[in-house]
């Protein structure tokens, strides 16, 4: 049944050192289950001790036509026995469900790696639909590789035969037969699947049955398999990591919990008002289900309803939190500049995409910066801070929160398509740990009169709920009088005030961390600046970079705006200094901009993450 | 409204020490009058009261109430507002808004308020123009209208902001003038009514706008332009002598006269506040037509408001579960790492 178009001799297999990281794909159709798979397999690999990261990649298109290209959907995970950053640049096995999903993926498999493919749907109407004009399983085209082509779907079919599913619920099993295959090429234990399926389909145990039968079937192939040759089994060490208890997040749930942490620390209830939209509805969606947490949560009729609804509710004592993604921040963008003028604390998350317009809605970016330092009217600063993974994301919310309610302002909380939907190893914090930030409300007139505009040693202004005796008072978007808040167009007026709101926003930097190099001895001659979800690959770029006696340190930004105060000098003592970005060099045009230093972009804007490979060229070429 | 206990004010409580800036003569003067005599008689609490407005003429509103007020951006009001009321369902929420503001800009936040119920009152301020920006025509400015931006008289139909209300599901459609007498009493039912209550006043704008309503405000025409509707009595105008029946073959609404006042002879039917067919006929009377406008409360029928829904299944949500963050973030399946397994 199985047959391999290059088969490894067990000599070959065993001069093979064990690696210490492997690169898996499985992709499929959209309707194949392959973001379930490969969530399912993550979950084996953290409780195996690897460290791990994913790349979960699908189209915009909930069910696309069958078999076709267009309609693939990904996933991707890098897991090894020592710290892994990134998804992984090549694949070394990719499992392929049908022809469109070979064609698109098998070119970025590394070469000699391992292609598992499902015969049964290599017939001429599906490699036609992936515009196959003959099948690559015999025309040698995949000879860089080693492959391994089987009729996945007759032995799903076979497996869950039992069970008395139609064909098409049968053939739904495919994706559990793969994983179990999956799980026995890395010596995972099957038991954590098998619950997990027993509870997702806990009212209709046929099916739960059905699936685990496949799952099991899946991991005997591979065994049998390997005693006629092409499998190997592989076994990954755990990683080296910190004692604790830890668990899979990812940075959906992070950003969640952290604004919960930080809601909390902050000693107030939260309002969440969102509206679908890809990728930044996952937030919506965990924060509905924690009622018990003081979260009231609003799915709104458009954007601007969220951020205003979110605006009242911080108006009337709660913290208000939004979130979207490019297009609906674009949408918000007049009332955030409200809470800038009312000076209420506000907190909105970005969860990038790539732009603009539509642009592309599951594919990640980093090309917001603009709109979230400069992309108001009138001038409107507010901070922003940019998380740089999934667990990052969890600290960088309460970073948030802790800003918008000391400060009385909006802040922005950057993340991207990558981070929301990306999983990775977290070492679940000690909630002690966090130092808190409780918010007190002005609830008596102050010696010599109320003032809705006084302002405190952060320059922020009080917080004065309505239903409160004797604090009775009107604000609005129209310009303030410097401490009585009432209206006033007056020229002296509007310059004092917007001088106050820049010098509040400026004043945050001495409350901020300062700039640290994040790898190296700050003595490089290059330093590679970034932010946001580029950390892993530059890091590890770096690291690869350094150990080859490069002389190159890794500098990562998380507060956006302000900057740290020290990193204008730190960046002064490089020669050179490269930003790699997901946009066309936003950050690198800031960085000029207040620093005046020569700051070259290294751009990418496909909608895929920066590959190691790809900094390691160019810090290669800055330093040759 | 809410179910704090009432307290004893003055007009004067309900006054602030900024100077009104609309134009003198303008209908804004007499509405925020009767706003500031109602909330006395019904014993609200200036710091539990909250004006929110967008933005326009009527919107500036809220700086001359001496309660918490907040002027926010155009059309949004009724958004800011649900945060408002959802922080805090303790609040009154007034929301103050114009025909531009509420119909154009804000129509999608109006609709959605009032499907979801929220608990305030909406006074839609309507003078068919746009006066802030200096008149040019509105979204319920008749067909013809002369603006600065349409010139040759404008094209498009206007909308009927208590059709678009009863349409979008209010529970709570009435009708007031700027200057009339009855308009107290109409606020006053309406916060009184939990829910979404819509209230279309009719604004006399008189430097763009001037006199569009004369046709049934005018003293002349008072009498049988108006018909002032009140739960249970039958639906007179002119003084007594005319009222509205109901055609059953045609299912619409005829006037009629009355003779010696014996309207049942005459067939005039009584309003039933809770008929939302009715409602809608009466909203749609053509007063060009020589039909009266309708006006005091057209439409009452409470549902269970939206705040109080969510408050409730909030804390059905969170009844017997104990918040505890460091459970929250060690939630999913986890696992122990005892030791290093390996240096690095």
């Amino acid at each position: 049944m199985a047959s391999a178009v290059h088969q490894v001799t067990r000599a070959e297999a065993a001069d093979t050192p064990p690696p210490e990281a492997v690169v898996v794909r499985f992709a499929g159709d959209s309707g194949d289950g392959m973001q379930l798979t490969g969530g399912q397999f993550t979950l084996s690999t953290a409780l195996a001790g690897n460290d791990l990261s994913t790349f979960p990649d699908f189209p915009a298109e909930i069910r696309a036509p069958q078999g076709t290209t267009f309609g693939v959907s990904a996933f991707q995970i890098n897991f090894g026995s020592r710290a892994i950053d990134t998804a992984g640049d090549q694949p070394d096995v990719l499992v392929a469900m049908n022809p469109a999903a070979l064609k698109t993926n098998v070119g970025a498999l590394k070469d000699g790696g391992l292609v598992i493919v499902d015969t049964g749907e290599f017939g001429p109407r599906n490699l036609a639909k992936a515009g196959y004009e003959a099948s690559p399983l015999d025309d040698g085209s995949l000879a860089r590789w080693q492959v391994l082509a089987f009729d996945i779907s007759a032995l799903t079919l076979e497996s869950v035969k039992p069970f008395g599913l139609g064909n098409k619920e049968a053939l739904r099993c495919k994706n559990m037969w793969t994983l179990g295959l999956a799980l026995w090429m890395f010596d995972r234990d099957r038991q954590p699947i098998v619950d997990w399926l027993k509870s997702k389909f806990a009212k209709a145990p046929e099916l739960a049955e059905a699936n685990i039968a496949a799952l099991n079937a899946g991991h005997a192939y591979g065994e049998t398999a390997e005693l006629t040759g092409p499998m190997k089994q592989h076994r990954i060490a755990a990683a080296p990591a910190a004692p604790g208890l830890y668990r899979t997040i990812t940075g959906g749930e992070a950003i969640s919990l952290g604004l919960v942490a930080g809601a909390q620390l902050a000693d107030l209830p939260m309002f969440f008002g969102g509206y679908p939209i890809t990728p930044a509805s996952a937030i919506l969606h965990h924060l509905s289900r924690l009622k018990e947490y003081g979260v009231t949560t609003f799915q709104a009729e458009d954007e601007i309803a969220a951020v205003c609804s979110a605006i009242g509710a911080s108006y009337a004592g709660k913290l208000g939190v939004t979130s979207s993604s490019g297009p609906g921040i674009a949408l918000k963008t007049e009332a955030i500049g409200l809470a800038i003028m009312t000076e209420l604390p506000l907190v909105i998350v970005n969860s990038q995409r790539g732009g603009p317009s539509t642009g592309l809605p599951t594919k990640t970016e980093q090309s917001d910066l603009y709109q979230a330092v400069y992309g108001r009217n009138g001038d409107a600063p507010l901070p922003v801070i940019a998380a740089r993974s999934p667990a990052d994301a969890f600290d960088c919310a309460i970073e948030a929160c802790r800003l918008a309610t000391r400060f009385m302002t909006p802040v922005m909380l950057l993340t991207d398509g990558y981070i929301a939907n990306a999983a990775e190893p977290w070492k679940v914090p000690d909630m002690s740990g966090y130092a808190p930030f409780p918010v007190a409300f002005l609830d008596h007139v102050p010696d010599g009169g109320f003032k809705p505009y006084a302002r405190d040693e952060n320059l922020a202004r009080p917080w004065a709920r309505p239903g409160t005796p004797g604090l009775l008072h009107r604000i609005g978007g129209i310009e303030k009088q410097d401490g009585s808040g009432n209206i006033d167009y007056a020229p002296a007026n509007h310059q004092a005030m917007t001088n106050l709101r820049k010098a509040k926003i400026d004043g945050i930097a001495a409350h901020i961390p300062e700039q640290t190099v994040t790898l190296g001895d700050g003595e490089g001659r290059l330093a590679v600046v970034g932010w946001g979800s580029t950390f892993g690959p530059i890091h590890q770029a770096v690291r690869r970079a350094r150990e080859r006696g490069l002389s190159v340190d890794h500098v990562h930004v998380r507060h956006i705006w302000p900057l740290p105060t020290n990193l204008g000098d730190l960046l002064r003592r490089y020669e050179r200094i490269i930003v790699p970005e997901m946009n066309a060099g936003q950050f690198k045009t800031v960085l000029r901009d207040q620093y005046l230093v020569d700051a070259r972009s290294l751009a990418k804007v496909s909608g895929q993450p920066f590959r190691i490979a790809e900094i390691a060229a160019a810090i290669e070429s800055a330093l040759s | 409204m809410n179910e704090m206990t009432s307290v004893k004010t003055t007009v004067k409580d309900w006054e602030t020490d900024q100077e009104v800036r609309w134009c003198p003569g303008c209908g804004d003067y007499a509405i925020l009058k009767a706003v500031q005599r109602t909330l006395p008689d019904i014993g609200a609490r200036p710091e539990n009261t909250v004006f929110v407005s967008g933005i326009g003429c009527s919107s500036r509103f809220p700086y001359y109430m001496a309660t918490y007020g907040f002027h926010t951006i155009h059309g949004r009001a009724p958004a800011i507002a649900t945060g408002v009321k959802l922080a805090n369902p303790d609040l009154d929420v007034w929301v103050i808004t114009g025909d531009g503001d509420a119909l154009s800009i804000g129509g999608n936040h109006t609709m959605h308020l009032l499907r979801r119920n929220l608990d305030c009152q909406i006074l839609l301020f309507n003078n068919e123009i746009y006066g802030l920006t200096k008149g040019q025509y509105s979204p319920t400015s008749r067909v013809g209208t002369r603006s600065p931006s349409t010139p040759y008289g404008s094209v498009d139909r206007p909308a009927s902001p208590c059709s678009f209300a009863l349409g979008s599901g209010a529970r709570f459609v009435a009708r007031g003038i700027d200057v009339h007498k009855n308009l107290p009493s109409v606020l006053k039912a309406a916060y009184y009514h939990k829910g979404a209550s819509f209230i279309e006043i009719f604004q006399n704008c008189i430097v763009y706008n001037d006199d569009v309503f004369a046709p049934f405000t005018a003293k002349a025409n008072a009498a049988a332009g108006q018909v002032w509707l009140e739960d249970g009595q039958p639906m007179l105008f002119a003084g007594g002598t005319r009222g509205l029946a109901l055609d059953p073959k045609a299912l619409r609404l005829e006037m009629v006269d009355v003779v010696d006042g014996d309207w049942q002879a005459a067939g005039v039917i009584v309003h039933d506040q809770t008929n939302k067919g009715i409602a809608q006929m009466l909203i749609d009377m053509d007063n060009s037509a020589g039909f009266p406008v309708a006006l005091g409360v057209i439409f009452n029928h409470p549902r269970p408001s939206y705040e109080r829904e969510v408050v409730a299944q909030n804390e059905a949500a969170a009844k017997g579960k104990a918040p505890d963050l460091q459970k929250l973030v060690a939630q999913g399946q986890t696992w122990m790492v005892d030791k290093e397994p390996r240096a690095e």
